[in-house]
Protein backbone atom coordinates (compact mmCIF):
# COMPACT_ATOMS: atom_id res chain seq x y z
CA UNK A 1 0.00 0.00 0.00
CA UNK A 2 2.73 2.32 1.04
CA UNK A 3 4.77 1.30 -2.23
CA UNK A 4 1.73 2.18 -4.18
CA UNK A 5 1.48 5.62 -2.67
CA UNK A 6 5.40 5.99 -3.70
CA UNK A 7 4.97 4.65 -6.99
CA UNK A 8 2.06 7.42 -7.86
CA UNK A 9 4.31 10.02 -5.54
CA UNK A 10 6.98 9.52 -8.07
CA UNK A 11 4.70 8.98 -11.62
CA UNK A 12 3.60 12.63 -10.60
CA UNK A 13 7.26 14.08 -9.85
CA UNK A 14 8.02 12.98 -12.67
CA UNK A 15 5.46 14.62 -15.10
CA UNK A 16 5.90 17.73 -13.21
CA UNK A 17 9.50 17.77 -13.83
CA UNK A 18 9.21 16.58 -17.61
CA UNK A 19 6.37 18.82 -18.20
CA UNK A 20 7.44 22.35 -17.31
CA UNK A 21 4.15 24.35 -17.62
CA UNK A 22 2.22 24.64 -13.99
CA UNK A 23 -1.48 25.61 -14.68
CA UNK A 24 -4.37 23.89 -13.02
CA UNK A 25 -4.99 22.09 -16.00
CA UNK A 26 -1.75 19.84 -16.45
CA UNK A 27 -1.26 19.53 -12.57
CA UNK A 28 -4.91 18.21 -12.51
CA UNK A 29 -4.55 15.56 -15.04
CA UNK A 30 -1.11 14.81 -14.18
CA UNK A 31 -2.77 14.06 -10.33
CA UNK A 32 -5.23 12.10 -11.73
CA UNK A 33 -3.40 10.04 -14.27
CA UNK A 34 -0.64 8.75 -11.75
CA UNK A 35 -3.10 8.30 -9.62
CA UNK A 36 -4.71 5.94 -11.82
CA UNK A 37 -1.26 4.52 -13.20
CA UNK A 38 -0.23 4.14 -9.13
CA UNK A 39 -3.56 1.69 -8.59
CA UNK A 40 -3.70 0.30 -12.13
CA UNK A 41 0.04 -1.15 -11.36
CA UNK A 42 -0.80 -2.13 -8.07
CA UNK A 43 -3.33 -4.29 -8.91
CA UNK A 44 -1.51 -5.47 -11.71
CA UNK A 45 1.15 -6.57 -9.17
CA UNK A 46 3.51 -4.43 -10.76
CA UNK A 47 3.94 -2.24 -7.94
CA UNK A 48 5.77 -4.79 -6.11
CA UNK A 49 9.32 -5.09 -4.65
CA UNK A 50 10.82 -5.66 -8.16
CA UNK A 51 8.74 -3.63 -10.41
CA UNK A 52 9.29 0.01 -7.97
CA UNK A 53 11.99 -0.90 -5.62
CA UNK A 54 12.12 1.91 -4.08
CA UNK A 55 13.22 1.11 -0.37
CA UNK A 56 16.47 0.23 -2.07
CA UNK A 57 17.01 4.22 -3.53
CA UNK A 58 19.24 5.00 -0.36
CA UNK A 59 21.14 1.81 -0.66
CA UNK A 60 21.91 2.78 -4.91
CA UNK A 61 23.10 6.29 -3.97
CA UNK A 62 26.00 4.53 -1.95
CA UNK A 63 26.49 2.12 -4.83
CA UNK A 64 26.64 3.82 -8.01
CA UNK A 65 29.17 6.51 -7.09
CA UNK A 66 31.50 3.67 -7.00
CA UNK A 67 30.00 1.64 -9.75
CA UNK A 68 30.65 5.17 -11.46
CA UNK A 69 34.15 5.07 -10.65
CA UNK A 70 34.44 1.96 -11.94
CA UNK A 71 33.11 2.56 -15.18
CA UNK A 72 35.83 5.73 -15.56
CA UNK A 73 38.70 3.26 -14.56
CA UNK A 74 37.98 0.39 -16.72
CA UNK A 75 37.04 2.74 -20.05
CA UNK A 76 40.42 4.39 -19.55
CA UNK A 77 41.94 1.11 -19.44
CA UNK A 78 39.78 -0.47 -22.42
CA UNK A 79 40.61 2.63 -24.53
CA UNK A 80 44.06 1.93 -24.26
CA UNK A 81 44.04 -1.06 -25.70
CA UNK A 82 41.97 -0.37 -28.58
CA UNK A 83 44.71 2.45 -29.25
CA UNK A 84 47.22 -0.23 -28.61
CA UNK A 85 48.73 -0.38 -31.96
CA UNK A 86 49.57 -4.44 -30.80
CA UNK A 87 45.97 -4.55 -29.77
CA UNK A 88 46.77 -6.18 -26.15
CA UNK A 89 43.59 -8.62 -25.74
CA UNK A 90 43.26 -12.09 -24.86
CA UNK A 91 38.75 -12.83 -24.77
CA UNK A 92 38.10 -14.69 -21.94
CA UNK A 93 34.84 -16.93 -21.38
CA UNK A 94 33.85 -17.81 -17.60
CA UNK A 95 30.58 -18.78 -15.54
CA UNK A 96 30.76 -16.65 -11.90
CA UNK A 97 29.19 -17.04 -9.07
CA UNK A 98 26.36 -14.70 -7.96
CA UNK A 99 26.01 -13.42 -4.12
CA UNK A 100 22.54 -11.25 -4.25
CA UNK A 101 19.61 -13.13 -3.80
CA UNK A 102 16.72 -11.01 -4.90
CA UNK A 103 15.57 -10.24 -8.73
CA UNK A 104 16.66 -6.32 -8.07
CA UNK A 105 19.87 -7.75 -6.73
CA UNK A 106 20.81 -10.13 -9.32
CA UNK A 107 19.60 -7.83 -12.43
CA UNK A 108 21.62 -4.89 -10.61
CA UNK A 109 24.77 -7.46 -10.56
CA UNK A 110 24.44 -8.34 -14.47
CA UNK A 111 23.51 -4.80 -15.46
CA UNK A 112 26.47 -3.37 -13.91
CA UNK A 113 29.01 -5.97 -15.28
CA UNK A 114 27.57 -5.19 -18.70
CA UNK A 115 27.88 -1.57 -17.93
CA UNK A 116 31.09 -1.58 -17.34
CA UNK A 117 33.32 -1.74 -20.42
CA UNK A 118 35.30 -4.83 -20.89
CA UNK A 119 32.92 -7.64 -19.39
CA UNK A 120 29.32 -8.32 -20.69
CA UNK A 121 27.16 -10.63 -19.32
CA UNK A 122 25.90 -13.13 -21.62
CA UNK A 123 23.94 -15.55 -19.94
CA UNK A 124 22.43 -15.58 -16.50
CA UNK A 125 21.46 -18.36 -14.59
CA UNK A 126 18.89 -18.37 -11.49
CA UNK A 127 18.45 -22.04 -11.33
CA UNK A 128 22.51 -22.63 -10.41
CA UNK A 129 22.63 -18.62 -9.36
CA UNK A 130 25.86 -18.52 -12.10
CA UNK A 131 26.42 -15.94 -15.36
CA UNK A 132 28.09 -16.29 -18.14
CA UNK A 133 30.33 -13.47 -18.10
CA UNK A 134 32.72 -12.56 -21.54
CA UNK A 135 35.36 -10.47 -20.61
CA UNK A 136 37.65 -8.87 -23.09
CA UNK A 137 41.20 -9.32 -21.44
CA UNK A 138 42.56 -11.43 -18.41
CA UNK A 139 42.68 -7.86 -15.79
CA UNK A 140 39.07 -7.58 -16.59
CA UNK A 141 38.14 -11.15 -16.12
CA UNK A 142 39.96 -11.05 -12.84
CA UNK A 143 38.02 -7.74 -11.35
CA UNK A 144 34.56 -9.97 -11.98
CA UNK A 145 36.33 -13.01 -10.33
CA UNK A 146 37.95 -10.87 -7.20
CA UNK A 147 33.96 -10.06 -6.28
CA UNK A 148 34.57 -7.22 -4.92
CA UNK A 149 30.91 -5.64 -7.43
CA UNK A 150 29.73 -9.03 -5.64
CA UNK A 151 29.88 -8.07 -2.37
CA UNK A 152 28.72 -4.48 -2.60
CA UNK A 153 25.98 -5.16 -5.14
CA UNK A 154 24.82 -7.78 -1.86
CA UNK A 155 25.20 -5.16 0.19
CA UNK A 156 23.37 -2.94 -1.42
CA UNK A 157 20.21 -5.57 -2.42
CA UNK A 158 20.56 -5.41 1.65
CA UNK A 159 20.52 -8.96 2.83
CA UNK A 160 24.32 -9.64 4.10
CA UNK A 161 24.95 -12.93 2.89
CA UNK B 1 33.87 34.35 -14.73
CA UNK B 2 31.44 31.69 -13.20
CA UNK B 3 30.00 31.37 -16.75
CA UNK B 4 33.50 31.11 -18.29
CA UNK B 5 34.23 28.07 -15.63
CA UNK B 6 31.23 26.44 -16.38
CA UNK B 7 31.64 26.31 -19.91
CA UNK B 8 35.05 25.06 -19.56
CA UNK B 9 33.94 22.29 -17.16
CA UNK B 10 31.61 21.85 -19.77
CA UNK B 11 33.80 21.58 -22.43
CA UNK B 12 35.98 19.03 -21.07
CA UNK B 13 32.97 16.88 -20.39
CA UNK B 14 32.32 17.02 -23.78
CA UNK B 15 35.68 16.61 -25.61
CA UNK B 16 36.25 13.52 -23.72
CA UNK B 17 33.12 11.97 -23.89
CA UNK B 18 33.49 12.80 -27.86
CA UNK B 19 36.96 11.42 -27.59
CA UNK B 20 35.93 8.05 -26.13
CA UNK B 21 33.02 8.27 -28.52
CA UNK B 22 35.90 8.44 -31.50
CA UNK B 23 37.74 5.29 -29.76
CA UNK B 24 35.04 3.22 -29.08
CA UNK B 25 34.20 3.78 -33.39
CA UNK B 26 38.46 2.54 -33.51
CA UNK B 27 37.54 -0.17 -32.08
CA UNK B 28 34.46 -1.70 -33.69
CA UNK B 29 36.49 -1.94 -36.66
CA UNK B 30 39.46 -3.03 -34.99
CA UNK B 31 38.32 -6.15 -33.06
CA UNK B 32 38.71 -9.16 -33.90
CA UNK B 33 34.98 -11.00 -33.29
CA UNK B 34 31.47 -9.98 -32.29
CA UNK B 35 31.68 -10.14 -28.65
CA UNK B 36 34.78 -7.95 -28.52
CA UNK B 37 33.37 -5.35 -30.68
CA UNK B 38 30.54 -5.11 -28.12
CA UNK B 39 33.71 -4.47 -25.69
CA UNK B 40 34.47 -1.55 -27.92
CA UNK B 41 30.90 -0.30 -28.62
CA UNK B 42 30.08 -0.17 -24.90
CA UNK B 43 32.65 2.65 -24.46
CA UNK B 44 30.61 4.38 -26.56
CA UNK B 45 27.00 4.24 -25.15
CA UNK B 46 28.23 4.04 -21.58
CA UNK B 47 30.92 6.46 -20.98
CA UNK B 48 30.97 8.79 -24.68
CA UNK B 49 27.09 9.39 -24.09
CA UNK B 50 27.40 9.42 -20.17
CA UNK B 51 30.16 12.50 -20.06
CA UNK B 52 28.72 14.09 -23.61
CA UNK B 53 25.55 13.96 -20.99
CA UNK B 54 27.37 15.35 -18.26
CA UNK B 55 28.95 18.07 -20.20
CA UNK B 56 25.56 18.99 -21.16
CA UNK B 57 24.42 19.26 -17.39
CA UNK B 58 26.78 21.76 -17.19
CA UNK B 59 25.88 23.91 -20.09
CA UNK B 60 21.73 23.09 -19.26
CA UNK B 61 22.79 25.01 -15.42
CA UNK B 62 19.99 24.93 -12.75
CA UNK B 63 16.94 24.16 -14.87
CA UNK B 64 14.62 21.41 -16.15
CA UNK B 65 16.30 21.19 -18.99
CA UNK B 66 19.26 19.44 -16.82
CA UNK B 67 16.70 17.70 -14.64
CA UNK B 68 15.86 15.65 -18.01
CA UNK B 69 19.02 15.07 -18.97
CA UNK B 70 19.66 13.55 -15.39
CA UNK B 71 16.23 11.74 -16.40
CA UNK B 72 18.09 10.81 -19.92
CA UNK B 73 20.91 9.86 -18.26
CA UNK B 74 19.46 7.19 -15.68
CA UNK B 75 17.08 5.75 -18.36
CA UNK B 76 20.33 4.94 -20.73
CA UNK B 77 22.49 3.75 -17.51
CA UNK B 78 19.29 1.42 -17.35
CA UNK B 79 18.82 0.30 -20.42
CA UNK B 80 21.94 0.75 -22.33
CA UNK B 81 23.40 -2.90 -20.63
CA UNK B 82 19.79 -4.95 -21.09
CA UNK B 83 20.35 -4.36 -24.58
CA UNK B 84 23.78 -5.12 -24.66
CA UNK B 85 23.06 -8.41 -22.99
CA UNK B 86 20.46 -9.39 -24.81
CA UNK B 87 22.62 -8.68 -28.27
CA UNK B 88 25.31 -10.96 -26.61
CA UNK B 89 23.00 -13.99 -25.49
CA UNK B 90 21.38 -13.73 -28.91
CA UNK B 91 24.33 -13.86 -30.71
CA UNK B 92 25.37 -16.82 -28.06
CA UNK B 93 22.00 -18.87 -29.14
CA UNK B 94 22.31 -18.38 -32.60
CA UNK B 95 25.32 -19.93 -32.40
CA UNK B 96 28.20 -17.22 -33.03
CA UNK B 97 31.35 -18.99 -31.06
CA UNK B 98 33.26 -16.31 -29.34
CA UNK B 99 36.50 -15.64 -30.52
CA UNK B 100 38.91 -16.97 -27.29
CA UNK B 101 42.23 -16.55 -25.88
CA UNK B 102 42.49 -20.57 -25.60
CA UNK B 103 45.31 -22.27 -23.21
CA UNK B 104 48.33 -21.90 -25.71
CA UNK B 105 48.59 -18.17 -25.14
CA UNK B 106 47.75 -16.11 -28.80
CA UNK B 107 51.29 -14.47 -29.45
CA UNK B 108 51.04 -10.70 -28.60
CA UNK B 109 51.88 -9.54 -31.96
CA UNK B 110 50.95 -6.96 -34.60
CA UNK B 111 48.20 -7.91 -37.37
CA UNK B 112 49.95 -10.47 -38.91
CA UNK B 113 50.87 -12.73 -35.41
CA UNK B 114 47.10 -11.90 -35.28
CA UNK B 115 46.14 -13.40 -38.35
CA UNK B 116 48.58 -16.93 -37.26
CA UNK B 117 46.87 -16.88 -34.59
CA UNK B 118 43.28 -17.12 -35.94
CA UNK B 119 44.70 -19.82 -38.16
CA UNK B 120 45.99 -22.03 -35.77
CA UNK B 121 42.92 -21.35 -33.53
CA UNK B 122 40.41 -22.99 -36.23
CA UNK B 123 43.33 -25.92 -37.13
CA UNK B 124 43.73 -27.22 -33.53
CA UNK B 125 41.06 -25.41 -31.55
CA UNK B 126 38.05 -26.84 -32.68
CA UNK B 127 37.75 -29.60 -30.16
CA UNK B 128 38.14 -27.60 -27.27
CA UNK B 129 35.66 -24.76 -28.46
CA UNK B 130 33.37 -27.50 -29.89
CA UNK B 131 33.29 -28.95 -26.06
CA UNK B 132 33.35 -26.17 -23.80
CA UNK B 133 30.18 -25.52 -26.28
CA UNK B 134 28.63 -29.33 -26.38
CA UNK B 135 28.96 -28.82 -21.99
CA UNK B 136 27.20 -25.25 -22.45
CA UNK B 137 24.00 -26.69 -24.34
CA UNK B 138 24.23 -29.62 -21.87
CA UNK B 139 24.01 -26.99 -19.22
CA UNK B 140 21.05 -25.33 -20.79
CA UNK B 141 19.52 -28.58 -21.48
CA UNK B 142 19.44 -29.28 -18.15
CA UNK B 143 17.61 -25.79 -17.14
CA UNK B 144 13.97 -25.30 -17.19
CA UNK B 145 14.33 -24.90 -21.18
Amino acid sequence: MARMASLGLFLFVFWLLLSGHYTVWLIGAGLIVSALLAVGAHFLGLADEEGHPVNRLGAGLAYWPWLAVEIIKSSVDVARIILNPKLPIAPEMFETKVGPRTPVGVATYANSITLTPGTITVEVDRERDTFLVHALTRAGADGVRGGEMDRRVTRFEGRAA
Amino acid sequence: MIDLLRDIVAGLFLVAGAGFILVGAIGINRMPDLFTRIHAASLIDTTGVGLVLVGLMFLGGFSLVTVKLVFLLAFLLFMGPVATHALAAAALHAGIKPDLADAPKPPRGGKAANGKAANDRTANGKPAGAKAAGSRAAARKAGPL
